[in-house]
């Protein structure tokens, strides 16, 4: 391993401290919180709109300056998402994820996070999550003629 | 019930932002959770290590909270084990489906300007809540 990748793997490190931080601060790493946002018609706790907020006025400013770069601090270019399609997958996925959130709580980022409180739906939410994922570019994979 | 926490919430959603700022400046990389899970059920690269080594920071993030926080992360008890599984379940496929969630779609998405992640984000917060009321105010399946 060159030093760049170590470098690189250590600003992941730190950015994922970072993102923990920033989710346990605001409480996301409690579903109640979580869905007391989503269930608009009962006792609203409006949080969850202030972290979403927060976090992208930031992260639009930053990333308009680091995009005045040409390349990364640490790597050769920038690795953005080539999909552009507004497409079936892109809403079913989107809308499966929605009924699985508004269920536990637990979207993929805080139900990882949660492992650090020793929380014990992590034991099951955590898996779940990961076998969704794996079953999904498994059946993906299956079918090479789906264009999507 | 939970209260309304502003600030918290403020500074929270301002550091992830710094967490998804120091990825793109340093890596080049998106700051999604998704992006991160998908890139390691792929056969072994040298491109896994940074990914498992930000969901570890994640991790270790929160557990650093836990240690030191004045009040402890309420624990959510007696919710139902299968709903859980079936929740899970639900919220890998889609996202995988879909190519990203909350943290890729949701923060960093719409700082790019991304049309598709702002669809994506419009489409997940709006079923979440049609699924959450469904859930508490049909069924009475979670309080």
């Amino acid at each position: 391993m060159n030093g760049m990748a170590t470098l690189r793997n250590l600003a992941a490190l730190v950015s994922g401290l970072v993102f923990g931080l920033g989710l346990s601060l605001a409480q996301m790493t409690n579903p109640d919180k979580v869905l007391n946002f989503l269930d608009i018609t009962g006792h609203w706790d409006p949080s969850l709109l202030l972290v979403l907020g927060g976090a992208v006025v930031l992260s639009t400013v930053g990333y308009a300056l680091v995009f005045r770069r040409r390349v990364p601090l640490w790597d050769s270019l920038f690795h953005m998402p080539q999909a552009l399609a507004i497409d079936k997958p892109l809403l079913i996925g989107s809308a499966l994820f929605g009924i699985g959130w508004g269920i536990s709580g637990y979207c993929p980022g805080p139900a990882i996070a949660s492992i650090g409180l020793g929380n014990s739906e992590a034991l099951w939410v955590v898996p779940s999550i990961v076998a969704g994922a794996a079953l999904q570019r498994w059946s993906h994979d299956r079918q090479p003629a789906d264009i999507d | 019930m939970t209260a309304f926490t502003p600030l918290h919430a403020l500074l929270g959603g301002l550091l992830i932002g710094s967490s998804a700022i120091l990825l793109l400046w340093l890596n080049g990389r998106i700051a999604g959770v998704t992006g991160m899970v998908t890139g390691l059920l792929v056969k072994p690269s040298a491109e896994q290590a940074w990914r498992l080594l930000f969901l570890l920071g994640l991790i270790g993030g929160t557990a650093l909270y836990g240690l030191f926080a004045a009040t402890p992360t309420p624990q959510r008890l007696g919710f139902p084990t299968w709903l859980l599984i079936a929740a899970g379940l639900l919220t890998g496929y889609g996202t995988a489906q879909a190519n990203g969630c909350t943290s890729g779609h949701g923060v960093c998405g719409l700082a790019r300007f991304s049309l598709r992640s702002l669809v994506a984000t419009g489409t997940f917060l709006a079923v979440a809540m049609l699924s959450t009321y469904v859930m508490r105010h049909l069924l009475g399946l979670s309080t």
